[in-house]
């Protein structure tokens, strides 16, 4: 009797533990059904979940959001989808041209975006407007330059870019393994502008670039690089900056950056909404919440990487500590001494890269 | 006629058993490897990737020292990684096999194949902890008096070498230690019986019994490694670059499929030689 009597309370657990879970399963296919979708190819920055759950409660949207590094990976992806895959694409700033002629990049109404907040520097028409047509908004901004430990080197050394192949040092620099603006740099250490380096450029640079491998301890992307910095590997950081400083701002004090005299690089990344995408209209909703001062404070602080925001009013929503670490109030004085990415043209890019693969093969 | 009809039928069924795997390979294998062995031949005009059914890119492989280095910089990484593996590997197979009791043989192989277990990526960063200048190793040494400046261990090609072993000694052990127990022990008794000294007993009986199990695990080695990008990324610091990181680096940016291909096509002709060697030793040891 009583094994009768468990058997059927089992039984009605089960039956019961089953009815829930299919009426759950059904509640969840139609929450699913329910919510629309936006895909997004995006930089690691805007993973965060504190940066995307806001716009996806608001709208009640689910947004799918695909990581890549490198614009030519980004764009490979694109090619492989079908049209209309995609909504919403995250690309370098340099790179907005390449994706116009690809035909990825759709116009974006110029009076939904808050054009007159953003620091005017790095409104950067000439990067994200085509033939007087606007398809991207700059919404991050930061600096390539040179990273250091304060407390193992002089920071009065690091005032001056040639400290990067300079013996001084050998042995306790670590490179940031991206050659366009690891290139940049070394040319404004040589005195050449990012917009006026060229082909003529190259044998000087790479006598540099050779110059500087010869001294340094590793080339490494983000993660190696941040963590050979972090943990004394290295002292200093040649291509780092307040992405690889500010978010380990209250953990190690002791890491700084500055903008050598010669100059600094400023990265921006832009944001586009895809020309096939099927739900522009909310696309570009998604490029309008990012770009709030509320939106562009969250992708400042994201968990990946920091960077200054593109639009002013993102301070109002910044703690002051955060304004430290992103060097808020330097602004100014950082934009004046920072020139953009070289923006080279097929050729110069591939003998770039050439020079690239040949130094790291020293 | 009865006989005949059987072997149809036998055929049909063999061809029915066959034919999942056959359209497997074919389309997971055979057609995209014809399609980058076309791309191969396509080349770049500006950003566009036009077929101009050429060798260019081969051509500039060999041409081009620092792409040709990639090649010698894996081959010599992995003949150094199976040298040193099947080194390692034997002896601790060896142990495993006879000098372990049976009954902990069974736990002995989990222990050597327990670093199987964490994510490849995790344990490469792991070892970059253990070679750090303040890692583990340097802090013992510096501990015990040993040295006084920390060695240069990290973003080496020491270190990519040790991170490489680690893993292949636990696959090494495995495909040795099988060949050994399945050795009847007569045979050591046999060459014993007839005045053979330990060392004569291993070196005329076991390790040739054993050498097939050792070709396989090093051919193994040899494909995996030289196959390899995460170990050298991350272990050796971009100090050198091995061919697979040539590779990924021309799709990183400019997204050059065509010189990709072309190395990836290279690098799979050496895959290829190597599997020509090992099958063609293991054929004349049977024969």
């Amino acid at each position: 009797m009583s094994r009768h009597v468990s058997t059927g309370k089992t039984r009605n657990k089960f039956l019961s533990t089953t009815a829930t879970f299919i009426l759950g399963a059904v509640a969840m296919s139609h929450s699913a059904q329910a919510t629309e979708e936006l895909n997004a190819l995006v930089w690691c920055d805007h993973t965060d979940p504190a940066l995307i759950e806001p716009f996806e409660e608001k709208y009640d949207v689910k947004v799918n959001l695909k990581e890549y590094e490198g614009t030519g990976a980004g764009l490979s992806i694109i090619e492989q989808s079908r049209p209309g895959d995609w909504d919403v694409f995250v690309i370098d700033g340099v790179d907005v041209h390449r994706a116009v002629e690809m035909g990825v990049l759709g116009e974006i109404p110029a009076d939904a975006l808050p054009t007159s907040d953003i620091f005017p520097e790095v409104v950067m028409a000439d990067n994200n407007v085509v033939d007087g047509k606007t398809y991207a908004v700059t919404e991050k901004f930061g600096y390539n330059t040179i990273s250091f430990d304060k407390t193992k080197v002089d920071p009065k050394d690091m005032e001056d870019m040639s400290v990067i192949w300079s013996d001084k040092y050998a042995g306790r620099i670590a490179v940031y393994d991206y050659y366009l603006p690891v290139i940049g740099l070394v040319g404004l250490g040589l005195g050449i502008d990012t917009a006026d380096l060229g082909a003529d450029d190259m044998p000087a640079i790479k006598e540099k670039l050779f110059a500087m491998k010869k001294v340094s301890k590793q080339v490494g992307e983000v993660v190696s690089s941040q963590t050979a910095l972090a943990t004394g590997e290295v002292d200093i950081l040649v291509g780092g900056g307040e992405w690889i400083t500010a978010v380990l701002s209250e953990e190690k004090p002791n890491l700084d950056w500055i903008i050598p005299k010669q100059g600094g690089l400023r990265w921006a990344q832009s944001i586009g909404v895809m020309k096939d995408s099927e739900k522009p209209d909310l696309a570009l909703k998604f490029v309008q919440y990012i770009m709030s001062p509320e939106g562009q404070a969250r992708l400042a602080t994201s968990s990946c990487f920091w960077g200054m925001p593109a639009n002013a009013k993102a301070g109002e929503n910044l703690t002051d500590a955060q304004k430290a670490a992103l060097r808020w109030d330097d602004q100014e004085g950082y934009l004046k001494n920072s020139q953009l990415y070289p923006i080279p043209d097929a050729d110069l890019d591939a003998e770039m890269q050439d020079a690239w693969v040949e130094m790291l093969q020293q | 006629m009865a006989t005949a009809s059987l072997e149809q039928r036998e055929n049909r069924r063999a061809w029915g058993f066959v034919t999942p795997a056959l359209l497997w390979t074919v389309a997971f294998f055979v057609i995209p490897f014809i399609v980058m062995a076309a791309i191969s031949l396509a080349t770049r005009k500006g950003r566009e990737i036009v077929m101009a059914w050429n060798f260019d890119n081969y051509i500039e492989f060999f041409e081009k020292a620092h792409l040709l280095k990639g090649l010698f910089v894996s081959l010599e990484i992995t003949f150094t990684v199976t040298i040193i593996s099947v080194i390692l590997a034997y002896p601790l197979a060896w142990i495993i096999a006879e000098r372990v009791p049976q009954k902990w043989q069974r736990m002995a192989l989990i222990m050597a194949i327990l670093p199987f277990w964490t994510s490849y990526v995790v344990r490469s960063y792991s070892w970059l902890l253990v070679l750090a200048q303040n890692g583990v190793i340097n802090n013992t040494l510096t501990y015990l008096g040993v040295i006084s400046e920390p060695l240069e261990l990290a973003s080496t090609r020491t270190a990519a070498v040790i991170g490489f072993v680690h893993f292949f000694v636990m696959l090494l052990t495995l495909t040795i230690y099988a060949n050994l127990v399945q050795m009847p022990p007569n045979y050591r008794r046999a060459a014993a019986d007839l005045g053979a000294n330990g060392f004569q007993v291993f070196w005329h009986v076991v390790l040739p019994l054993t050498l097939p199990g050792i070709m396989v695990g090093a051919f193994l080695t040899f494909v995996l490694c030289i196959g390899d990008y995460i170990t050298p990324q991350i272990l050796g610091g971009n100090n050198e670059l091995a061919l697979p990181q040539v590779i990924m680096l021309q799709l990183g940016r400019r997204a050059d499929f065509p010189m990709a291909a072309t190395l990836s096509i290279i690098l799979m002709g050496v895959v290829t030689l190597a599997y020509i060697a090992c099958a063609r030793w293991l054929k004349m040891e049977r024969t």
